[in-house]
């Protein structure tokens, strides 16, 4: 696979750590749920067959973390943006 | 129709005209007592031991394509029971003990072949976990040696001993660990199961988990709806999608695992090696093949195949462990899925929908665990109980904490 | 008309072919002597020379062959070379001939002529499909021993080297705009009208001469022959500097956006490579657009021992005789389903060869009038017969063929040669890899690519093409096709004039009735009798026959059977070939070598290796080091008289602890942060609290993983206001700063936060010991004041070296002792370890290595890698207050679950032998006394041992059940595994200093 970073280019996906799925948002620590919904942040996953927004982390790169759109059946990629611009 | 000598001999004689279906290929009924999704090993595993220990007979088998064509199918064939935690020793050692027998219980010639499992050494810190899970094996009473390289050397001299990056310093062995032909266990549970009354339909997906008041009361598939009060899902890499038509969200992403096999060769390989400073395992199989694989490709995919970064970087492992292999060739490479759970450990339990139940998270190791999963999972379908050895394989413990981490990795199913 | 030749190759062609006869070539085979020319494959030179027997199959041990010119070759493998070059089953086919080759024949016993194990063919109803699946099973002890042995025994065909293999791989990456596949008449096409355009062409073929067929066939290609035409493109595509020619290259492998894998045998054509130069090279390419022309592989067709050696693919014929001036036979036969084998028989008659018939099996197809005008062809002095060959005749050699014709008159006719075609299959291998089905094209019944990978076209042959014009034609549509997608304007130029020759064919898959073995895979031994059982048992889809019957599976993987046994099994299940679907493609087109997957990474090369700042120094000191994750560590400095690591490291323990000792730790993870919000973040990533970490104060940190799990531990010091320097395990270095940028770009990318790993920028000594403040000051300023109130226990403080050198320091102690870490950048490290120890010797300095570390770590009972495991929590490890309450962090929440709190859960202690003259081993477990050691009396586990100078025994630290509770308890810690069980003590982890007055000292 080829990963188009923002920052260096297209590059080999070897040169990336994978983060998976970007989708999850780390919860509110202080509402009282908080256990219950960190269980589910850490633990359980869509794990769609399809569109997937996931995490990469450019280790042999720019060590930008990475949010890509990917295709888990396909592995067409599409939008490859910094994570910290999702804000 | 019972397998021996004398039967291979008698219909060579009639010309091998007279061989049976080694199972049916049976249309799928309106309704059944149980049904079990998946064909692969731990499926057709189940559905035998469901009709065997349990006599239910009135039970189907649903795969979505040809049985056995999931990872059964497609792995490096190695059986073992070599674990460290609690929870999950005594299971793999039944496991271990079921492929002992399995071949007389079944009647099929599966070839478990025993000639051992040699976890290498390249480190104090690694000798002292393994000498942890050794003792913690012999105090289950399963077999374990710790080797010092010398014995290694015994075993397999034609390891690079002398110009390694990562030398050996030994090894735990677990003789009564080997290998078994694997697209047999598929054909031979399946002609057991069939044997008892169960039916195997194949070309026949799920498409939908019917409920009705929080409860299963069957599944809609390519060929129509099937009724049935039990559901099992056994769908390794699609666990995630089967459990979805049910609302459940689970603790598995699914991944590619890639594995290799060489041209045949005359045999050199004793049995079955794990490289400690690289991920690599290989053995030598009945065929002259050297079987071998490495790490996962490490990214959520359903896509069966791999990258050429992962292929290079095993074979990598196999050249500075046997650098003799330089002019063996690579003949075949395969990518199957794997159902990789948040703790490297599988799933053998109830979930939140009545009458449904989950086997799933084997991340790539299930091949060995065929029928103890199978005879757990049985278990569990009859009695709404888990079986005491796989009380641990909880859903519930990534909630509870009580997980169980071999590698001590943590919630990143890519690291197990 | 053969003339004998003056080499004593008896069929060598006097005129004509691609080879070099000013270039003789020696080279042997089953140790006898022989000769070929350069551009001979040993195939073509065992021809030339009249050898047709070359190898036996797997099962039977038949003897066989050469049945094809090319990779799809199932018969003629041979082992290749000598010693640690041993190369088995290396094709024939495709093996370039060079002087002074060697090669044996394989799987037979005692000989290639009489091989013993040739009797298995007599009991081949019982050795059946899938026969070992029902039998061998009684009694089940006799498996291993007696059962697997004897099938062992005749696995394989070859046999690998014994040594390691002597030649050096490499890797090498490339991009191009166009990657074409296959350089017959569609590839070239392809990239001359691609290269023309203006695009980077990279042309790659697997022979070692580019043209594919143009060099086989006799035609012509515009005015030219096919061969001259091929060299005029070559040439032109040779010139263009945006070009690159890679021949002896397969492209093996398909992934991913537009990815492939190349293996170039770069010196396989030489006896040696030459010095510095690999044997073969693993080539990564990238391409923007991809012309798969990779050509099509004959089929061959299924009649009664059709494996004989004689019988060949007509292709192939055509290749020995055009390319290769060899004849593959005197007097020969040609049987065929369609008109592209006819064009066999004129290359045979001027070869001069006796064609005594040609059998067709369709119906009408000896039309003289029809053939003429398809393909010019001459059925002169031959015999056409509509019909089919039944059988063959002959052992070792082909001596008949049996033939009925379709009236139903049989005739034997005595030949040498039997050349065969059941029509071409597309090799569209490297189309399917990323998943695509191919379809099938019921008119010219073959499976085409259908759905194709982003960026790939397919043309020519592989693509169902198979005329040369159709292929010129279509390497000039997809050679423009590429370009304008490359946004170039495609270039235009008139195609050369070339006839179109008839590809006509009427399937015929099996022919009926017929006697004797037929197979369908010739090197796995697969008939159609066991196709027709495997279907009997049930394993009806194209994956179940394979793998019951093991058809494909073999070193030729299938290139000539599979498309031939699903029209098989769609016969015998009564389905369309189509719907029977074919197996899944997977890579690699042709086996690649291990060794060119592994490239230069293998002995010491596996990886690489990281060395601290004072390496070079320690290596003088004649250090031995151990490898400790990437990094190559002094594990113990020995002295002379010194016998092994123990007295070694006890001296250096207790050195430490009476003077001074210097240890290297520049291994340790080293982040430096900046920012307003450097705080917050630290507060965020650990467990502990910061608040109060004052400028100048250092202090010990722990970090969890989210779910609750200690991570790692270190130590963060506050250099400034907002400028930190924190240190991880080296274990985790690399983790943990990928930790905290996730922490921040995902979680909290609004802290205005800075930070960069500067592991490799300092150079970090911990220098420790009653003496280790009197060392220092001596390299120090004069002026730097390091008195224990100026830098008390837990300072951190910019200073500055005697000569000048700036470098911080830190009173961290790891050892329990007056200790600190001084960093330098790296360049200067080994200047200062140098310094240091000229500056102490009369305070008696010593180097110490990381078994003394360790010792020392475990005696103040202080957690390392074998403790935080990745499953230990903190209050497991004792460090359980720390875990703050006051904030959010990473972990915070789940490690307040219950089972994560557990009062009575496995808790660190410390043990001591009883007998304290006994020793202690890590990995042992703890048993209540008196219990039977089952696992049910298992209560923890020893995690670290060692022998403490300090205390004269040994002593360990471990994980015992309520262990916090237990001190004094008195338990077993067995350990089966080394027959080994001790009576202990349980006892604080803490075995030396526990109030830490040393180390504030």
């Amino acid at each position: 696979m080829r990963i188009n970073c923002p920052y260096c280019g297209p590059r080999g996906h070897d040169e990336f750590l994978y983060g998976g799925d970007a989708t999850r948002q780390r919860p509110d620590p202080a509402t009282p749920d908080a256990e219950a919904a960190f269980c589910d942040y850490i633990y359980l996953r869509d794990n769609p067959d399809g569109a997937h927004r996931e995490l990469w982390f450019h280790a042999s790169g720019c060590h930008a973390w990475l949010t890509v759109e990917r295709d888990t059946r396909t592995q067409v990629i599409g939008a490859v943006v910094p994570a910290r611009s999702r804000t | 129709m019972r397998y021996s000598v004398f039967r291979l001999l008698a219909e060579a004689a009639r010309g091998n005209r007279h061989w049976q279906p080694t199972w049916r290929n049976a249309e799928p009924r309106k309704g059944y007592d149980a049904v079990i999704v998946g064909g692969g090993g731990h499926g057709l595993a189940t559905a035998y031991y469901l009709a065997r220990n349990h006599g239910l007979a009135n039970i189907a088998v649903l795969e979505k394509g040809w049985i056995g064509s999931g990872n059964v199918g497609r792995n490096t064939t190695i059986i073992r029971s070599n674990y460290l935690l609690p929870g999950n020793t005594p299971f793999y050692e039944w496991s271990l003990k079921l492929w002992e027998g399995l071949e007389q219980d079944i009647n099929y010639n599966a070839m478990v072949s025993q000639r051992g499992v040699l976890n290498l050494i390249h480190s104090d810190a690694q000798r002292d976990a393994d000498a942890r899970r050794g003792n913690a094996m012999r105090l289950h009473g399963v077999d374990a040696e710790l080797l010092d390289v010398a014995g290694v050397r015994r075993l397999a001299p034609f390891l690079d001993f002398d110009n390694a990056r990562f030398p050996i310093r030994g090894g735990l062995l677990q003789r009564r660990g080997g290998t078994v032909r694997h697209d047999a266990v598929a054909w031979g549970y399946a002609r057991a199961a069939d044997k008892l009354g169960v039916d195997i339909v194949q070309n026949c997906e799920v498409t939908d988990i019917r409920r009705e008041r929080g409860a299963v009361v069957g599944v809609e598939t390519t060929r129509g709806f099937i009724a049935a009060r039990k559901v099992g899902l056994v769908c390794a890499g699609n666990s995630s999608r089967v459990a979805a038509l049910a609302g459940l969200r689970l603790p598995i992403e699914s991944h590619v695992l890639q594995a290799f096999v060489t041209e045949g060769l005359k045999p050199v390989l004793p049995g079955v090696i794990t490289f400690g400073a690289g991920h690599f395992y290989v053995s030598q199989s009945d065929k002259g093949g050297l079987v071998f694989g490495g790490d996962i490709d490490g990214y959520n995919t359903y896509a069966q195949r791999g990258s050429l970064p992962t292929v290079e970087d095993v074979c990598e492992g196999g050249m500075a462990l046997m650098p003799m292999l330089g002019r063996v060739r690579l003949l075949r490479s395969w990518g199957g899925l794997m159902d990789m759970s948040m703790d490297g450990s599988p799933i053998i339990d109830r979930t939140p929908v009545d009458g449904l139940y989950l086997n799933a998270g084997w991340c790539y190791g299930g091949f060995k665990a065929t029928p103890a999963s199978g005879w757990c999972f049985a278990h569990l379908l009859a009695h709404d109980a888990s079986h005491p050895l796989a009380a641990a394989y909880r859903l519930d413990r990534f909630q509870t904490g009580h997980l169980i981490d071999e590698k001590g990795r943590g919630p990143y199913p890519n690291k197990h | 008309m053969t003339v004998p030749h003056p080499a004593g190759q008896p069929a060598r062609l006097v005129r004509s072919g691609l080879i070099d006869r000013s270039q003789p070539l020696r080279f042997s085979f089953d140790g006898r002597d022989l000769t070929g020319y350069a551009g001979d494959t040993l195939a073509s030179a065992l021809l030339a020379n009249e050898i047709h027997l070359v190898g036996r199959s797997f099962k039977y041990h038949r003897p066989r062959g050469i049945l094809s010119a090319g990779p799809e070759e199932p018969n003629a493998l041979v082992e290749l070379r000598n010693g640690a070059r041993r190369e088995a089953n290396t094709r024939a086919t495709v093996t370039e001939l060079y002087d002074g080759l060697e090669a044996r024949s394989q799987n037979r016993w005692p000989s290639l002529r009489f091989d013993a194990r040739a009797v298995n063919g007599l009991f081949a109803p019982l050795l059946a499909a899938g026969f070992y699946y029902k039998t061998f099973m009684w009694p089940a002890a006799f498996w291993e021993k007696i059962y697997e042995p004897l099938i062992r025994r005749s696995a394989g065909l070859g046999t690998m080297a014994s040594a390691p293999d002597p030649d050096t791989y490499e890797k090498s990456s490339t991009f191009c705009d166009v990657l074409v596949i296959g350089a017959g008449p569609a590839g070239l096409m392809a990239a001359l009208t691609a290269a023309r355009s203006g695009a980077r062409v990279l042309l790659a073929d697997e022979d070692f001469r580019f043209g594919g067929r143009c060099l086989s066939e006799q035609r012509h290609i515009g005015d030219l022959p096919a061969q001259e035409w091929t060299a005029t493109v070559i040439a032109e595509l040779a010139s263009n500097p945006d070009v690159m020619l890679l021949p002896r290259t397969t492209v093996f492998g398909s992934y991913d956006h537009g990815v492939f894998a190349a293996l170039q045998r770069v010196n396989d054509h030489l006896p040696v490579p030459p010095q510095f130069e690999p044997r073969q090279r693993l080539w990564r390419i990238v391409a923007r657009r991809t012309v798969l022309a990779a050509g099509a592989i004959e089929r061959p067709l299924l009649f009664g021992d059709n494996d004989r050696p004689g019988v060949m693919l007509a292709g192939a014929v055509r290749s020995f005789i055009n390319r290769f001036a060899v004849s593959p036979g005197r007097r020969a036969v040609v049987f065929t389903d369609n008109d592209d084998a006819w064009s066999t028989v004129a290359d045979l008659q001027a070869a001069g060869a006796e064609v005594l018939a040609v059998v067709d099996s369709r119906d009408g197809a000896m039309d003289a009038n029809r053939l003429r005008s398809v393909s010019n062809i001459s059925v002169r002095n031959t015999d056409a017969i509509n019909g089919v060959v039944r059988r063959a005749s002959g052992g070792r050699a082909l001596q008949a063929v049996e033939v009925v014709s379709n009236e139903g008159q049989l005739q034997r006719i005595e030949c040498d040669l039997l050349a065969v075609s059941g029509g071409w299959t597309p090799t569209l291998h490297l189309s399917s890899y990323l998943g695509a089905r191919p379809r099938w094209d019921a008119d010219r019944a073959i499976f085409i690519p259908d759905q194709l990978p982003a960026g790939m076209a397919v043309a020519g042959a592989a693509n169902g093409e198979f005329t040369t014009r159709a292929a010129l034609n279509a390497g000039y549509r997809e050679g423009q096709t590429a370009a304008q997608a490359l946004g170039l304007s495609p270039a235009q130029f008139a195609l050369p004039s070339t006839p179109d020759e008839s590809a006509a064919r009427q399937a015929l898959w099996r022919v009926p009735n017929t006697r004797g073995k037929c197979f369908v895979d010739f090197q796995n031994d697969v008939t159609t009798a066991d196709i027709e059982l495997a279907q009997r048992e049930g394993f009806n889809s194209a994956e179940h026959l394979k793998r019951y019957t093991t058809l494909g599976m073999a070193t030729d993987q299938g290139k000539t059977s599979a498309l031939n046994a699903l029209a098989l099994l769609a016969e015998q299940t009564a389905r369309p070939i189509g719907s029977v679907g074919t197996t899944t493609f997977r890579p690699p087109y042709t086996p690649v070598p291990m060794g060119a997957l592994a490239g230069h990474h293998r002995g010491r090369d596996f990886r690489p290796v990281r060395l601290p700042p004072s390496h070079a120094w320690a290596k003088e000191q004649h250090a031995v080091f151990v490898e400790t994750g990437a990094w190559l560590r002094a594990q113990y400095f020995p002295r002379t008289g010194e016998s092994d690591w123990l007295q070694s490291t006890i001296r250096e323990v207790t050195a430490v602890r009476s003077t001074v000792g210097i240890c290297d730790v520049s291994t340790l993870g080293k982040i430096e942060l900046q920012g307003p919000d450097s705080l917050q973040f630290l507060e965020r990533l650990y467990a502990n609290g910061w608040q109060t970490l004052a400028v100048g104060r250092a202090r010990y940190g722990l970090m969890l993983r989210e779910d609750g799990i200690v991570m790692d531990d270190g130590t963060v010091a506050r250099l400034a206001d907002q400028h930190y320097f924190m240190t991880t395990t080296t274990a985790n270095a690399v983790d943990v700063y990928q930790h905290m940028q996730y922490c921040h770009q995902v979680l909290w990318p609004d802290l205005d936060v800075q930070f960069v790993s500067v592991s490799e920028q300092w150079a970090q000594f911990a220098i420790a010991g009653p003496r280790a403040r009197a060392l220092l000051q001596r390299i120090l300023d004069p002026g730097q004041d390091i008195s224990n109130s100026t830098v008390p226990y837990l300072a951190a403080a910019n200073v500055t070296l005697a000569d000048g050198r700036r470098a911080r320091l830190f009173r961290i102690s790891f050892s329990g002792e007056l200790a600190y870490e001084l960093a330098v950048p790296a360049r200067s490290g080994d200047a200062v370890i140098r310094q240091l120890f000229a500056a102490g010797a009369d305070l008696g300095v010593i180097a110490y290595g990381l078994e003394a570390l360790g010792v020392m770590r475990i005696e103040k009972g202080h957690v390392a890698g074998n403790e935080l495991n990745g499953r230990t929590t903190a209050q497991q490890l004792g460090l359980g207050r720390m875990l703050s309450t006051k904030k959010d962090y990473i972990g915070a929440v789940m490690s307040r679950r219950a089972s994560l709190q557990e009062p009575a859960g496995p808790q660190l202690v410390g043990l001591k032998p009883v007998d304290r003259a006994l020793r202690l081993a890590s990995g042992a477990h703890f048993l209540p006394v008196g219990s039977p050691v089952t696992a049910a009396n298992e209560q923890g586990y020893v995690t670290s041992a060692a022998y403490s100078p300090t205390l004269g025994h040994w002593v360990g630290l471990g994980f015992l059940a309520n262990g916090r509770q237990r001190h004094g308890e008195r338990l077993r810690v067995c350990d089966p595994l080394r027959n080994r069980e001790t009576l202990v003590d349980i006892c604080d982890p803490v075995f030396i200093d526990p109030q830490g007055e040393r180390l504030r000292g």
